[in-house]
């Protein structure tokens, strides 16, 4: 691998890895023919961050061809490599990211102002691939505005307020920190902000309903897509299934996926208080197939994106589908959607609905060892496939 | 001056007697070389010298001259005393140090001799402290033998730069080593972490190195325990000058610019850590 970025583009670089230090510990590198991707999960496996730069990022991206390489390292010592983000764009001129497999060293020099080389040799491990398996067309509450409108809303919380409740009608957007259960709610303070359908520049509701999800990796985000002036791109459905956060522009795309508190008689009766959001959701819209949204982490170290094809189970038919538009959706036509709506019934008819009070993915993802002969493999080939569809 | 017309009188009792409009450009110099309690002040009429040492392996020289006193009068050739830089430090901001525009602590520092406290007359807006501080037997400061005939290598740089490299600089590291050499890399810093190493290159050509004179290539490591200190020099300061002698000592000046734009320097004197083979 030997990329180099120049110019602002070092900034737009150094604040993804910034971003993505607000996941998780680790960032997973995999150079690959549609570009360079950086990932991130958190340790209980509830939120996973993924940027993806394409070839025309950088000033010069060449990667091995025929031979997959994917590492993890630890996300400080990336992140010492841009510590004073705040003078880097005065300063650094160039970054370099090289490849030295002889010493298993992952190289970034940085080429600063008055011929200073900031030379960067960072170990790394060898990783399973990681990926998250989501699909934004496939929801139903498609939101877009400019980042500048989150983080108007997002500065009423206290730092230390860990989730937030949206909850969306046909023409407005409720934002209120989420408390816990109802004997704190007595006693905690309550901030809820409402902002009107034409704040955004996309407002599309096909179910009222509402999702709780954790604000630290939303903040993580916002102060990317502030950065770089990019809209961010909300999608979501039903409480338990993530929502996703994303910005995208020519060379770049970012997708965050966080998981949701699942619906519980707490949340619905919430629902049920507030006049003008209707009750909860019918019964299809909440027997949703959990393990479809599971982050899918395969531990073996994978041959090739595409190497090879697991026989489809059941559900590949519809989910495959999916993939197709999934990959469409990084051209972005929008009309995929109406598509996309069909196939979310017929896939949420399938399985029985689950009674699950858990807060994260984590916590009811099997161990992995049963997850590789689940469906979920073949799940995640698929996300991989979608990403070879682009090319 | 409230302070200077008050002390006409005892003035001849007192073997030192420094008097500053602004205690600040003392304070500030003082905190570039705080890292231990105990400071060696020696006064000679030249100016006053303030020296803090840590194991035997760093030693720290605030030089502050005497033209940078208003009043600098010293009876001896030369007068010696120890006293806690920290207590110093407090006393010289019990005003509390404000760096607001137009307003500036007075000070008057006495010292009548040996066993007899340093004496600070502190003045601002009208209020005087007095403070006084015990005085220790002044121990005998290491003497580093750094001599300026036995530098292999010298560079001068403009701070700014090197500020950059220090706060970024891999703490995880124990130790930074400094290459110098007339040839590539010029002059290095490199860290070895728990995540991988770094290296950051400074051309010899580069518009911040002010001086570049490397006879020898030298590759010495130090403790990095024992250069943290110096950063708080160095974020002062203006200009840096890295040298290194034939045994691997370092030697690292500051030139400090105060409030009013008179120059003060500060000195580092490091130890190498242990001998590295040089390629």
């Amino acid at each position: 691998m030997d990329c180099v970025v120049t110019g602002g583009n070092v900034k737009v670089l150094a604040k993804a890895i910034h971003s993505l230090s607000r996941i998780g510990d680790e960032l997973y590198v995999e150079p690959q023919e549609d570009g360079l991707a950086l990932r991130s999960v958190n340790s209980s496996r509830s939120a996973y961050a993924c940027f993806l730069f394409a070839p025309l990022f950088f000033s010069r991206y060449t990667i091995p061809i025929g031979l997959a390489f994917r590492c993890k390292m630890a996300i400080k010592s990336v992140q010492a490599v841009f510590r004073s983000i705040a003078t880097l764009e005065k300063t650094v001129e160039k970054c370099h990211i090289e490849l030295d497999e002889q010493k298993n060293l992952l190289t970034f020099t940085l080429h600063c102002k008055h011929g200073l080389v900031k030379t960067h040799n960072l170990s790394f491990q060898d990783s399973e691939s990681l990926q998250a398996v989501f699909d934004k067309d496939s929801y139903s509450n498609v939101f877009r505005s400019h980042p500048r409108l989150l983080v108007d809303t997002v500065v009423h919380f206290p730092p230390s307020l860990e989730e937030v409740t949206v909850s969306v009608s046909d023409d407005r957007m409720w934002v209120k920190n989420h408390v816990e259960d109802e004997t704190d709610r007595s006693k905690a303070m309550l901030t809820e902000l409402c902002l009107a359908s034409d704040e955004f520049d996309h407002f599309s509701v096909q179910v009222q309903n509402s999702v709780t999800f954790c604000l630290k990796e939303l903040r993580g985000l916002l102060v990317f897509a502030e950065s770089t002036g990019l809209p961010i791109s909300m999608y979501f459905d039903e409480p338990g299934s993530p929502v996703v956060l994303s910005v995208t522009d020519s060379v770049l795309e970012g997708n965050f996926v966080l998981a949701t508190l699942s619906d519980d008689s707490n949340l619905r009766k919430n629902n049920t208080k507030r006049a003008c959001t209707p009750p909860p959701p019918p019964d299809d819209f909440m027997n949703d197939d959990m393990d479809s949204y599971l982050i899918a982490m395969d531990t073996s170290v994978m041959p090739g994106p595409s190497a090879s094809r697991p026989p489809s189970p059941p559900l590949t038919n519809s989910t495959s589908l999916k993939q197709t538009a999934a990959a469409k959706h990084r051209t972005r036509l929008p009309s995929e959607e109406e598509e996309e709506e069909e196939e979310e019934a017929v896939n949420s008819s399938g399985p029985p609905n689950k009674k699950f009070c858990s807060l994260f993915f984590g916590s009811v993802l099997p161990p992995s060892s049963q997850m590789t002969t689940q469906p979920l493999t073949g799940q995640e080939v698929l996300a991989s496939d979608s990403e070879d569809d682009v090319q | 001056m409230p302070l200077s017309t008050q002390s006409q009188g005892d003035a001849e009792q007192y073997v030192l007697v420094a008097s500053l409009d602004n205690a600040r450009n003392l304070s500030n110099i003082l905190k570039a070389i705080t890292f231990k309690d105990h400071a060696i002040f020696s006064a000679t009429p030249n100016g006053l010298k303030v020296t803090v040492e840590d194991s035997k392996c760093l030693q720290a020289n605030a030089f502050i001259q005497s033209e940078i006193f208003q009043e600098y009068t010293i009876k001896e050739d030369s007068v010696g005393f120890q006293v806690n830089l920290t207590v110093l430090l407090d006393c010289l901001n019990i005003f509390g140090g404000s760096t607001a525009p137009g307003v500036s602590t007075a000070l008057r520092m006495c010292y009548k001799g040996y066993g007899y406290p340093l004496t600070l007359f502190l003045e601002e807006g009208g209020v005087v402290t007095v403070c006084k501080i015990n005085t220790e037997e002044p121990e005998e400061p290491v003497d580093f033998e750094f001599c300026s005939t036995n530098v292999t290598n010298k560079v001068i740089l403009q701070s700014e730069s090197l500020k950059e490299a220090f706060s970024e600089l891999d703490m995880t590291s124990e130790v930074l080593q400094i290459t110098m050499s007339p040839s590539q890399p010029y002059f290095r810093l490199s860290t070895f972490g728990n995540s991988g190493n770094a290296h950051y290159d400074y051309p010899k050509d580069s518009d911040m190195m002010e001086l570049f004179k490397c006879t020898k290539t030298q590759t010495n490591r130090y403790k990095m325990s024992l250069l943290k200190p110096s950063t708080k020099a160095l974020a002062l300061s203006c200009k840096v000058s890295v040298r290194t002698d034939s045994r691997g000592f370092l030697s690292l000046q500051y030139l400090v610019r105060n409030d009013d734009g008179q120059i003060c320097f500060v000195e580092y004197y490091c130890c190498p850590d242990e001998e590295v083979a040089e390629d």
